[in-house]
């Protein structure tokens, strides 16, 4: 049978505003936060006929509870999707949204699906990192893994270690100036658009109405980084400041073959070029990034030169300053994160993925010159991954290459 | 009042029984940038039990609409509930025990509160209607400015007038000024009075009850921002003009149509309603609450409330629990059913068997064709329901697979645990059949009997095990009526009565006990009835005369009754009374004559007396003419008399029993609590037997 690539764009995406653990959604249900994720994309894509999504990826790292039952599926049926839409449920830690994108993506480009949604929720308030885990004991007997490693805070303490240029004040100066971006982000109403409000039930104060992200600290300053404790070492450099918190959130994205795309008249924000995971030592996992994205550049064909827009997930701060650090990007390159990024917003584990190509998506339409972008992030366990998208709002020189 | 008095006058009855529905106001900033004052109904409780208002709740709903109108940052209200209710309505139980005053306290108090939602000059408000929805829960709703609904709301309405009440918190004047006083009259008066029907939230959003629908994926979120979008100006509220001309004196027409068709003016609320409705229509907003508080006052004042009340409380809660039925854990479980005979009526109970055990039901006959043709008739019944979109194909294919027929019983009953005979009405038929059965059944099966009329205890006698044997007497359309009387003989013993409770509670019947006697309740209660009208009209009262007395009693006039039960079986039914109590019960000769001339009613289709009935009804020589008046209350004697005997017979455990019966098994009304209660109310107890039943 002939087969012909087919090329994979991203059409939509969509996020809940991001909540602190015992925050706004304490009492909102996990599968009801990416549930209004995939309403809000059907609602904001009219002309896609809801029986024409081919799949449902929906990630969680516990994948349990009312993160468990095949979250994909599930989600999709309370969401009002009809029962002919399957879905299925993903896990690859902190890349959980990622790897649902780059997943039906791949089943995109390979013919298998027309349209998919893929996304990612995780409700760190009902489900901490770890609940329920039984690790293998030959991880110790044998040192597969380093203990540290299943710990993200060493292994950002470890990061450290292995940058010792990258000092503490780098980290806060990082952090400061990503809440200020932020900040500046809302102030412009530049993440509003891709937000989909949610109803928070609190049994004692009634129900109120998520519209932000609640863990922004606005007027955070290096001096009120400099006192805050570093839990994880004594007289280490990783604080709450410098590191994204505990978070409750969703996402969900809209991908699409091209054709297909324009056949149903779907906007087209972002066409993928190339994506690449790749591991590491489970010990120093915020390292991961460097690797995927140096095979995501050599599968593209590109260098770090060609990217001009960067989402990299503040998963920690050395995390991102390590990546810059490593390409000899300046830590406050205009180019990287320009909204902020999780250390303001938060990271709930598995959502984030998609929030980062949400916002790649929208520096692509303020950047027409930017014709190359990347998101990218690290994963428990000791992994990376990187995807590489082209721009198609981009006006250079090469304009025959595109469309 | 003032409303100060009225609060204050709330403090006072107040009770600490009153499970208080707390209203939370939060600000929302919506997106747009204004500010909503969001108040959330939340008794503290799952949605088991709903939020009502009682005083309590009514001053904590007050204290919170004053807070968001003081604040001057909010923009708007909104009222919404706890997850999937809104509000049941108002307390009764809290009312009920508040004391003379409570009923106009809290029908003011109530008007006072909510329409400060709504008062003109006041802030725009929202009635977020995001579940269940009834009587003040709607009406909390009403007074809004507008009003959002969720599509799978499961009940809206204003059921009021089925308890012998109205719409008291503006319901009355506020729903026929929304939607119009036809649809008005759908909502107040003719869904109450068909058994209690409601709607759901689409059905409720295209009746007009609310400006828009959402999902209830997201309806608070999509709700809130429609309530952002009509602030802005950006969505503007088209409702439908409501005609206050001749629309509305056709709809009140309409009203008392139905209220004279179903209660024969004798429900004071169903009227009452009527008259609110007919008289909103010109009044303002003061003039239409007051006459509201009048109109709940006054029906505060009548029996009907009390004997509603008194009905609601026996469906929902004695129907639940029948009285004297021995402890459920005693039950066997059925696993597979036999049905004795393949006529109409077994194969009917195949349909309601299979439909509701959903196991495998044999119907059983002499020769195979006839067992073929129950079995038909079940799969056509089941075919028709696919076609109604009432089951799917694969529930279909399930349950015609449990269906089959038989000649061989041996093989039918085999692994049967409970078998249930349907033959012909004759004792030593039946016996003969449970005979037979009893060889090839297990000792533990039961057998059932769908006798109305024989003696259980007598079909057990010669049985090896008599105490399996039990009667299980249902009324015809079996699918359609509630009732299963459930007959204890003298040998029965508790495993099978458990068992045959639990039984009927899976068919979905409301069952009561009775004791092993001649016709059990609804057929021996019937049967006096039938019998002392048939005894007026053969003395010389005209057949219509005699219909016309029972208005608001019985659902329908006797002799029309009597045409759609088959004069053949009425008249069987009082022949087999007359030989077990012949000094009380009548055979008349004019339906002996109507049952031998084969004429299946006394009606023709113009709905006159048929002239070939006529011609064969017994005309005395000197024709005792009686008005209705009379036929009533001769007729409600006799009743009082029967129903003090059964009591004393010990046919059922309770008043409450036989009246339970009479509604579910005989249609007669929830307003007199069926039947003792009328009996009470108007003295005809104490008058005939000296004495009261409750």
């Amino acid at each position: 049978m002939p087969r012909q690539l087919r090329e994979v764009v991203f059409v939509d995406g969509v996020r809940t505003p991001f909540g602190k653990a015992k925050g706004q959604y304490a009492e909102t249900r996990a599968d009801d936060l990416v549930i209004k994720c995939i309403r809000e994309l059907m609602r904001r894509n009219p002309s896609l006929p809801p029986e024409r999504v081919d799949e449902v990826a929906i990630a969680a790292t516990t994948q349990i509870g009312d993160q468990g039952l095949t979250i994909g599926r599930t989600a999709a049926l309370l969401a009002g999707l009809p029962q002919s839409v399957p879905g299925f449920a993903i896990d690859r830690m902190c890349a959980g949204a990622m790897t649902a994108v780059t997943t039906t993506a791949a089943g995109i480009a390979f013919g298998a699906y027309d349209v998919v949604i893929a996304g990612g929720v995780e409700h760190m308030g009902r489900h901490p990192m770890g609940e329920g885990v039984d690790p293998n004991p030959r991880i110790i007997s044998e040192k597969i893994v380093d203990p540290e490693a299943l710990s993200m805070g060493n292994t950002a303490e470890n990061l450290h270690d292995r940058y010792p240029t990258i000092t503490k004040q780098r980290a806060d100066a990082y952090a400061v100036r990503s809440q200020a971006k932020t900040v500046a982000a809302y102030d412009a109403g530049k993440l509003q658009p891709h937000l989909v409000p949610v109803a928070t039930r609190s049994a004692d104060a009634g129900w109120g109405l998520a519209t932000t992200d609640e863990p922004v600290r606005a007027g955070t300053t290096m001096e009120s980084l400099a006192g805050l404790k570093t839990p994880f070492r004594s007289h280490g450099r990783v604080t709450a400041g410098n590191a994204a918190g505990i978070n409750d959130g969703a996402t969900a994205a809209l991908l699409a073959d091209e054709e297909t795309a324009r056949e149903l008249g779907l906007p087209i924000r972002m066409r993928l070029v190339s994506y690449a995971f790749s591991g590491v030592e489970p010990e120093v996992m915020g390292a991961g990034p460097i690797p995927a994205t140096e095979k995501a550049l050599a599968k593209a064909g590109l260098t770090i030169d060609d990217i001009d827009a960067f989402e990299i997930n503040e998963a920690f701060a050395v995390q991102v300053l390590s990546l810059l650090e490593h390409y000899g990007i300046a830590d406050d390159d205009a180019r990287v994160n320009p909204y902020g990024g999780a250390i303001a917003m938060g990271h709930p584990l598995a959502s984030s993925g998609v929030r980062l190509m949400t916002q790649l998506a929208t520096a692509f339409e303020e950047r027409p010159e930017a014709r190359y972008g990347l998101t990218s992030m690290c994963v428990g366990i000791g992994m990376g991954g990187t995807v590489i998208w082209e721009n198609p709002n981009w006006t250079g020189n090469n304009t025959e290459e595109t469309s | 009042m003032s409303i100060d008095s009225l609060l204050e006058r709330a403090q006072g009855l107040t009770s600490d029984a009153e499970r208080v529905t707390e209203a939370k106001l939060r600000t929302v900033a919506l997106p747009g940038g204004r500010t909503l004052g969001l108040i959330t109904l939340d008794n503290g409780e799952d949605h088991t039990k709903p939020n009502t208002f009682g005083f309590g709740s009514l001053l904590a709903l007050n204290t919170a609409i004053d807070a968001a109108l003081a604040d001057d940052s909010i923009d708007a209200i909104g009222i919404t509930g706890k997850p999937f209710i809104l509000a049941a309505g108002a307390d009764l139980t809290s009312i009920q025990s508040g004391g003379p005053d409570a009923v106009r306290t809290i029908a003011e108090l109530g008007h006072a509160v909510f329409r400060k939602l709504g008062e003109p000059g006041g802030k725009p408000s929202f009635g977020f209607i995001n579940g269940l929805a009834l009587g003040g829960g709607l009406e909390v709703a009403l007074h809004c400015t507008y009003r959002t609904v969720m599509d799978s709301a499961p009940a809206l309405g204003l059921p009021e007038v089925m308890l012998g009440l109205v719409p008291g918190w503006g319901g009355a004047y506020l729903v026929p000024h929304l939607v119009g006083a036809d649809k008005a009259v759908t909502l107040l008066v003719e869904n109450p009075l068909n058994q209690g029907k409601t709607l759901k939230g689409q059905q409720a959003f295209e009746f007009g009850l609310a400006d828009a629908v959402f999902g209830g994926a997201d309806f608070l979120e999509q709700s809130l921002l429609w309530a952002a979008a009509v602030l802005a100006g950006e969505i503007a509220v088209h409702r439908a003009d409501v005609d206050r001309g001749a629309a509305w004196d056709a709809a009140v027409a309409r009203g008392e149509s139905i209220v004279a068709a179903k209660t024969g003016g004798a429900s004071p609320a169903a009227k009452r309603a009527v008259e609110l409705i007919a008289a909103a229509r010109d009044a303002d907003r003061d003039a239409g609450f007051a006459a509201e508080d009048d109109a709940l006052e006054a029906m505060s004042k009548t029996p009907e409330l009390l004997a509603s009340l008194y009905s609601f409380d026996l469906v929902q809660k004695r129907a639940k629990r029948p009285a004297g039925a021995p402890d459920r854990s005693l039950a066997r479980p059925v696993t597979k059913v036999g049905i004795v005979g393949a006529g109409l009526m077994a194969s009917q109970l195949a349909v309601l068997f299979v439909r509701r055990l959903k196991v495998p039901v044999v119907l059983t006959d002499l020769d195979q064709a006839r067992a073929d043709k129950g079995v038909a008739y079940v799969h056509a019944e089941l075919d028709k329901l696919l076609a109604k979109g009432r089951a799917t194909q694969d529930k279909t294919n399930r349950l015609k697979a449990l269906v089959t027929g038989s000649i061989d019983q041996s093989e039918a009953f085999a692994g049967a645990d409970f078998v249930i005979e349907a033959v012909f009405e004759e004792m030593s038929v039946k016996k003969d059949v449970f005979k037979a059965a009893e060889k090839v059944v297990s000792p533990e099966c039961v057998l059932a009997t769908n006798t109305s009329s024989l003696s259980i205890t007598e079909m057990a006698a010669d049985l090896e095990h008599p105490e399996r044997v039990v009667g299980f007497h249902f009324f015809n359309p079996v699918a359609v009526m509630p009732l299963l009387e459930i007959v204890k003989g003298e040998r029965t013993d508790d495993v099978t009565l458990a068992t045959a409770f639990a039984t009927g509670k899976g068919l979905g019947k409301t069952t009561i006990l009775c004791k092993d006697s001649p016709s059990f309740i609804v057929n021996r209660l019937l049967g006096r009835f039938m019998g002392e009208v048939a005894k007026i009209a053969d003395e010389g009262t005209p057949v219509p005369v005699v219909d016309s007395a029972f208005a608001g009693i019985a659902p329908m006039p006797p002799y029309v009754l009597l045409s759609l039960v088959g004069p053949a079986i009425a008249l069987h039914n009082n022949e087999t009374l007359y030989r077990a109590f012949p000094d009380r019960f009548y055979v008349s000769e004019s339906l002996k004559r109507v049952v031998e001339a084969r004429k299946g009613s006394f009606y023709g289709p113009d709905g006159e007396i048929d002239p070939e009935v006529e011609a064969l009804l017994v005309k005395p020589e000197t024709p005792a003419v009686k008005t209705a008046a009379e036929v009533r209350a001769q007729t409600l004697s006799a009743l009082a008399d029967e129903a003090r005997r059964m009591l004393d017979e010990g046919v059922v455990a309770a008043p409450e029993d036989l009246d339970l019966a009479m509604i579910t098994g005989a249609g007669f009304s929830f307003w007199n609590g069926g039947l003792t209660m009328l009996l009470d109310t108007s003295g005809i107890s104490e008058k005939v037997t000296g004495k009261r039943f409750h």
